[in-house]
């Protein structure tokens, strides 16, 4: 137990962390300027899981703390990825079922009229 | 007992030790932050949904958010989150006054994300680029694109909101560590402040590209 007691993180770690977040900003941002198609949206989203990473073990010490915190966090993001596959899978094949196409909003529908 | 009586400051008698004390109340603090992320999913769904129905749109909708503010408040996050980081490490190795600096400096930069947030905000709502039917704008082409301003204010107007209350929550440890109430053996809120911070900057990491950076 005694280990993880009240860790002290060297600032020179801190800074480094923070140097590699605003480098990745850096990438992600020039990336985003090559047109990849969709792969663009799969690097944007690697590159934001490996920052969100370094902001999680380093800054929220998920590294050194008690590992049930990672633990339960990572079941959490879980979650949140099943919530978004399984909505997903009605939205994008409600076309198999029936025409889906969008489109304008009409007067009748608002719930709320305009003024 | 005597590794009782050597634990020298608040350890409530249901604990067996400052150790045990600490790790409840993170726990306790990592589980209103999964309910935080889990408030968040439902937004971060809408955008899959939508996204995926009218990827054209918001396509075309993204080119009028600013890429540099969003980089710049990108910039502004991270720095306050090393600054905090390096607060609450202070209070470890017991520097108050550098603790109190760098708290400041994490408060002055939170402001200044919501100053940039202000500048962006109040050019949408000049060229009527709004949610739902308070959407004006003419010049983006594609079905619904009042969609993907509702999506952008209600993300960005959630997170600014997190940014408030944490700007209310670094207010309250920086009086605290003015106070001397914290020390290198006594700083869970402090610690804890911190990992809210640093899970409002997690957020801003995703909504940044997805906001601001569609291909």
């Amino acid at each position: 137990m005694d280990k993880h007691k009240n860790h002290i993180t060297p600032v020179s770690t801190y800074l480094k962390v923070g140097g590699a977040l605003l480098v990745l900003t850096g990438v992600t941002v020039a990336v985003s300027f090559v047109h990849l198609g969709p792969f663009n949206l799969v690097v944007a989203l690697l590159i934001a899981g490996a920052k969100a990473s370094l902001v999680g073990l380093f800054f929220m010490h998920l590294l050194y703390d008690n590992k049930l915190f990672a633990t339960i966090f990572s079941i959490s993001l879980l979650f949140v990825s099943v919530f978004i596959i399984l909505i997903l899978f009605d939205t994008l094949t409600r076309d198999a079922i029936y025409e889906q196409k969008a489109q304008p909003i009409k007067a009748t529908q608002l719930i709320e009229k305009p003024n | 007992m005597e590794h009782v009586l050597k634990q020298d400051t608040h350890v409530a008698h249901h604990f067996s030790d400052a150790e045990q004390q600490r790790d409840s109340a993170k726990l306790g603090m990592w589980i209103f932050l999964i309910t935080e992320v889990l408030l968040f999913s439902g937004l971060f769904t809408a955008y899959a949904v939508y996204r995926a129905w009218h990827p054209e749109t918001f396509i075309n909708a993204h080119k009028f958010l600013n890429v540099g503010l969003g980089t710049l408040n990108t910039v502004v996050l991270i720095t306050s989150s090393v600054t905090i980081a390096l607060g609450i490490r202070s209070i470890q190795v017991n520097r108050r006054k550098q603790a109190i600096g760098l708290f400041i400096a994490t408060l002055v930069l939170a402001a200044a994300f919501l100053v940039v947030k202000y500048f962006e905000y109040s050019h949408k709502t000049h060229l009527g680029q709004l949610p739902g039917k308070y959407y004006t704008f003419t010049g983006i082409e594609g079905t619904d694109p009042q969609v993907f301003f509702s999506v952008y204010f209600l993300l960005t107007g959630l997170h600014g909101l997190h940014i408030v209350f944490g700007m209310a929550a670094i207010t309250w440890i920086l009086i605290r560590t003015i106070n001397n109430e914290f020390s290198p053996e006594y700083f869970t809120p402090a610690e804890n402040v911190g990992l809210y911070w640093h899970l409002v900057d997690l957020i801003w990491i995703f909504l940044f590209p997805l906001l601001y950076l569609i291909g």
